[in-house]
């Protein structure tokens, strides 16, 4: 790793007045993505500020018809808590579902949908259940948030704060995990709630996640798993590797979309 | 440079490390404690993993600055008076080790385990030990070793 300097502020405010002092900064959250970017050298910030034990980015609250979960609820938390599990089980199930238990205990929220691994999990729950992400600067929709792989819409110095998840009425996730990385190969996240229906696929595409709407509109009309059988994504714009191929992953997103309807019942 | 001061192993540990040192780093270079191993340095193998405020955790994904205050357990620390762990004596009873590299990690991890789950079946083990590779693959006794160490702390 190339030198920087550390700093682990008290508080939010104390992390923004760091990030806008330093020359090229990153925050550090759990780490889990960044530490291992910095030991290939594939980024050289000049200052980490940790934000990973900020006890005001970690909560988790169920208020009204939502549950908000701070951008520093590690995964194993997501996974295990109360509120979550109640209001949003297939929230729940994803967050289980990522990587392993170490990963779990360390990785956070925050630090998966800032930066938006075209094969990671949440982005296809917000996707998918019309979050709201809150920054300390602004309120911004999932639908506008995911820009492409690794882009967000974050600004320079801009800090997540929390994610808003509206309860839904149904939803599950499945994940076609790789079965070396545990990253999604495909995996589709389908919900019903006030936002209609929507449809989020992860791991699939070159520009990270994206909704469907062909399946969003035949669920509509029938939410059914026999609904989605019928649409084919076109392979043109998924990813290739030597995990699979475009078609492959084509494929396995009607399989995935099938089966999520079918668990969310 | 930074000092870095937590607990190892219900002692405290203090010294001066670079920002970028990993935890794993002090532990082993540092503090000599080389039971917990570096496997892949990548983040796959699990052979690195401590508990860190009582939570397993891949000790070369963490900075030793991250974990300043924190309760660190390497495997080290889990016999006491010395009479082994349940976990490390299962392992030994039903040959849950072959070349040993994996060990450290794979006792760490099930220790995290038992408590978390108390009520284990095989399945919830084989997934729950994901993050940890076994180069010789010896799961099979790994998991009959966990199984049984989670009966015997019942
Ligand atoms: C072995 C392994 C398997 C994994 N498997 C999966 C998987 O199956 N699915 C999956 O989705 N992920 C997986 N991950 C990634 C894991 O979920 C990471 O925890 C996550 O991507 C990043 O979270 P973090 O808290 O560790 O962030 P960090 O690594 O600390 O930070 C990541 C990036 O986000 C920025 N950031 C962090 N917090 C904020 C914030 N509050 N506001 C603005 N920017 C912020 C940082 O500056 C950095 O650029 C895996 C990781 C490993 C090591
Ligand atoms: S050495 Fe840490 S996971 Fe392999
Ligand atoms: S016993 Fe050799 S790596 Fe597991």
């Amino acid at each position: 790793m190339y030198q920087f300097n550390y700093a682990r502020p008290k508080t939010l405010a104390e992390a923004e007045a760091l990030l806008a002092k330093a020359d090229d900064p990153k925050l550090l959250a759990g780490g889990q993505t960044l530490i291992p970017t910095l030991k290939q050298r594939l980024a050289m910030p000049s200052d980490l500020i940790d934000i990973g034990g900020l006890k005001e980015l970690d909560f988790i609250r169920a208020e009204g018809d939502a549950v908000m979960i701070g951008a520093g609820a590690k995964h194993a938390t997501v996974a295990q808590s109360p509120d979550v599990k109640k209001h949003n089980p297939a929230l729940a199930a994803l967050a289980e579902g990522i990587g392993d238990p170490a990963v779990r205990h360390m990785g956070t929220i925050g630090g998966s949908i800032a930066n938006n691994d075209p094969a990671a999990d949440y982005p296809a729950a917000c996707l998918a259940l019309d979050a709201k992400i809150h920054t300390s600067k602004r309120l911004i929709e999932a639908d506008q948030f995911f820009k492409g792989m690794f882009e967000t819409a974050l600004e320079d110095g801009e800090i997540v704060k929390e994610i808003t998840f509206p309860h839904p009425e149904k939803a599950a996730y499945m994940k076609f995990p790789n079965p070396a990385s545990r990253y999604a190969m495909v995996g589709v996240f389908v919900s019903k709630g006030p936002w209609g229906v929507r449809v989020a696929v992860t791991g699939a595409g070159q520009n990270g996640v994206f909704r469907v709407k062909e399946m969003e509109d035949a669920l509509t009309k029938s939410w059914s798993p026999d609904a989605v059988a019928g649409v084919k994504v076109p392979a043109k714009g998924l990813n290739a590797d030597l995990h699979g191929t475009a078609e492959y992953r084509a494929h396995l997103i009607t399989v995935m979309a099938k089966r999520a309807v079918a668990a969310a019942g | 440079m930074p000092v870095v001061a937590m607990t190892v192993n219900g002692k405290p540990a203090s010294a001066d490390v670079e920002a970028r040192t990993l935890l794993v780093h002090y532990i082993r270079e540092q503090l000599g404690l080389t039971g917990t191993h570096v496997g892949c340095d990548t983040s796959q193998c699990g052979a690195c993993v401590v508990h860190v405020d009582g939570r397993a955790v891949k000790s070369c994904a963490i900075l030793a600055v991250q974990a300043e205050g924190a309760e660190i357990v390497t495997v080290e620390g889990l016999a006491k008076n010395g009479e082994l762990h349940p976990v490390q004596q299962a392992f030994r009873e039903h040959h849950g080790l072959q070349c040993g590299f994996c060990t450290p990690g794979m006792i760490m991890t099930a220790v995290d385990l038992i408590r978390r789950k108390p009520n284990l079946d095989e399945k919830t083990v084989r997934e729950e030990l994901e993050g940890n590779i076994c180069r010789c693959t010896g799961y099979h006794n790994i998991v009959k070793a966990i199984l049984a160490a989670s009966q015997e702390m019942r």
